[in-house]
């Protein structure tokens, strides 16, 4: 199973990534965001890091680079496409999913170990939890404030498709809580928090985050 | 040449963390009186040739699309003396 995983410049957690799609089973792909070539991948990954020196918009340049263009196409096509924190950014300014990440209401740039519940299991990138499954996974973010307007926020909590929310205090000012959300078909997910740091217990708070990596090997079988 | 300004601000109902930052910071330089700030984004853009409506609606375009995130932020487009 090959997963793709683009470098933009400024990309910071791209080699993380990769290795956590290894350490779940999955072959990593280095995909590159000047190029058009997606090297045959099955599933991508947008990293987190600060893309384009996170000018104009967090996700605003590179939404608009030759590797989106494609990922854009083949994502509404039914791909897996997980972003994680910066990616995630991306995914919300290209409009694959509703809402937007603002600055951190307390306006410190926050990095500690976060405390989810997992709330939608059927996306491909969540299947391997169980719902309702309270994990932790590392949070580090300046601009992960989640917003969106109410009749947006009513339609993702009455469709589901809040992945995974803030436990305990809300540690960046998200509206209720939403640290991740899913498109309407389920492939495209966006996730503040970096599960790709909580794979292997020498580092970081333990394993919870390998279960995004090893859900899409499932679903892709 | 012609110069376009867009200006984007962010919505008034989205919370602004830098306008909040600005505006606590006034009072503690002596500064009183102010009730509120929103921090937004002004682009200069030097148009070449003449500015024409179809100019505009394209400058109207770049706005929407790139220069803000109309999720968050709303733009205004005027024509300025270069």
């Amino acid at each position: 199973m090959r997963i793709g995983v683009v470098t933009f410049p400024g990309s910071l957690d791209d080699v993380d990534a990769a290795r956590a799609v290894r350490l779940a089973g999955g072959e990593p792909v280095a995909l590159w965001h000047g190029d058009h070539d997606l090297k045959d991948v099955d599933a991508v990954v947008l990293p987190g890091g600060f893309s384009y020196g996170d000018y104009l918009r967090c996700g605003a340049i590179s939404r608009f680079s030759p590797v989106m263009t494609d990922l854009v196409e083949r994502a509404r096509g039914g791909m897996p496409l997980l972003g994680i924190c910066n990616g995630f950014q991306i995914l919300c300014e290209s409009h694959l999913l509703p809402g937007a990440l603002i600055r951190n209401d307390h306006r410190k740039f926050g990095c500690l170990d976060q405390r989810l519940r997992i709330e939608n299991t059927a996306t491909v990138w969540t299947s391997a939890y169980d719902e309702g499954a309270q994990v932790t996974i590392v949070l580090k973010n300046g601009e992960g404030c989640f917003v969106a307007d109410e009749p947006t926020l009513d339609r993702l909590e009455g469709e589901g498709r809040v992945v995974a929310r803030y436990l305990g205090d809300n540690p960046n000012g998200s509206l209720r809580g939403i640290a991740g959300v899913t498109n309407e078909r389920g492939n495209v997910v966006g996730l503040m928090p970096h599960p790709e740091h909580a794979v292997e217990d020498l580092c970081g708070p333990g394993t919870d985050g390998l279960g995004f990596f090893t859900s899409v090997l499932g679903a892709l079988v | 040449m012609a110069r376009v300004v867009v200006d984007v601000m962010p919505k008034p109902e989205i919370l602004d963390p830098q306008g909040k930052a600005v505006h606590g910071a006034l009072p503690r330089l002596g500064f009183e009186g102010v009730s509120d700030v929103r921090q937004g984004k002004r682009f200069e853009l030097e148009l070449v040739g003449e500015v024409t409506d179809d100019r505009l609606a394209e400058v109207h375009q770049m706005a929407q699309t790139l220069l803000s995130n109309p999720v968050i932020e709303n733009f205004t487009v005027r024509v300025v003396d270069a």
